[in-house]
């Protein structure tokens, strides 16, 4: 069987190496909001990059001119790693930014702890397309606004407004260089992924 | 995969006379689909058989049967360099990726290769579409805080 994983509570040190579990939360946003900077601020790896080659039919949407039909793209992904203890490693993972590579999201989806959605105020609509995304698929998101220097500090009630979000969204302010501002972050996501858990737990109780 | 054969395609003529023969000779009909240069790696396998696809955070773990130097020798320098990775400490797929350069697709094939050889197994991370228990999350809440 080459799937399954050591029970957590049974003898981990029987195996050697640990065979930690994993967990991956999304990092999504318009181009250049900062998810590459969001990652970096907290991996203990340089954050790596890794491809998929695609040739779907898709890409023909592409606005390649001349290269009709059939062609291949490269897609990228940045992710980080988090050492979180010797046996649970989470792993962040930025989207890629054209909104036409959303088939791969659904991939880098499935099994996630959730979402983070950073934004930046001067460019808010870039990030209504992965809002969209993950309110459809009810993934656990958080909005992260991306405090630049320049740029205006819009209370959170504006934002939330812009966005047009549920009220059980949270919105935080952050800055993306920062170690602690993203750790807070990441924290606000597991920790709405996990009411998100148990209201769900108590409605299907509540319906049974 | 595209057949050798088809070099003869009598549209291919020497002559170049005609609509049917424009300025990129066709090497392989529009069925055949492209032909992707990463791929050349597998032998042109996307998939790997009889395998769901591993997800980017599944881990690949070296097997003891992995630690004779015999290995080194005998494999691709690919699948060599994947069982290397994996013998220092478990490794994610993307983390993989990463390291070879090479695309998830290809990635994902060759550790096929490694499981069918029983060099490495694969631990599967969360189940999809389920979140993991209340306690987990608990600790990676923690865990973050520690940081």
């Amino acid at each position: 069987m080459a799937f399954g994983r050591s029970s957590r509570t049974g003898a981990m040190h029987a195996v050697s190496p640990v065979e930690p579990l994993t967990l991956k939360i999304l990092v999504a946003g318009g181009f250049g909001v900062g998810k590459t900077t969001l990652v970096s601020a907290v991996s203990e790896i340089r954050p790596l990059r890794t491809e998929e080659q695609l040739s779907e039919p898709g890409i023909g949407i592409d606005d390649t001119q001349g290269v009709e039909g059939k062609s291949t793209t490269t897609v990228a992904m940045d992710f980080g790693r988090i050492t979180l203890r010797e046996d649970l490693v989470l792993y962040l993972f930025g989207t890629p930014g054209q909104d036409r590579f959303w088939f791969l999201w659904d991939e880098l989806a499935q099994g996630s702890l959730g979402a983070v959605v950073l934004a930046d105020t001067r460019r808010l609509a870039d990030c209504f397309a992965a809002v969209d995304y993950f309110e459809r698929r009810e993934i656990p998101f958080v909005v992260a606004v991306n405090c630049f220097e320049d740029a205006d500090h819009h209370p959170v009630v504006t934002v939330r407004e812009a966005l047009d979000l549920d009220p059980g969204v949270p919105v935080l302010l952050c800055d993306a260089r920062d170690r602690e501002s993203v750790k807070d972050v990441l924290v606000g996501v597991v920790e709405h992924a996990m009411s998100l858990a148990r209201a769900r737990r108590r409605s299907l109780s509540a319906g049974a | 995969m595209s057949d050798p054969g088809q070099d003869q395609h009598p549209a291919r003529t020497p002559s170049g006379e005609g609509p049917a023969a424009p300025d990129h000779p066709h090497w392989f009909d529009d069925d055949a689909g492209p032909v992707v240069r990463p791929y050349a790696m597998t032998r042109g396998r996307t998939s790997h058989a009889g395998q769901h696809r591993l997800d980017l955070i599944a881990l690949v773990v070296a097997e003891s049967a992995a630690d004779d130097p015999v290995w080194d020798m005998t494999l691709a320098p690919e699948h060599a360099h994947i069982l290397g990775l994996c013998r220092g400490r478990p490794q994610s797929v993307a983390e993989l990726a990463a390291d070879l350069d090479l695309a998830i697709g290809v990635v994902r094939v060759l550790i096929g290769d490694l499981v069918d050889d029983e060099l490495v197994h694969v631990t599967r991370p969360v189940p999809p579409a389920e979140l993991p228990d209340e306690s987990i999350l608990r600790e990676v809440i923690d865990g973050l805080r520690a940081l």
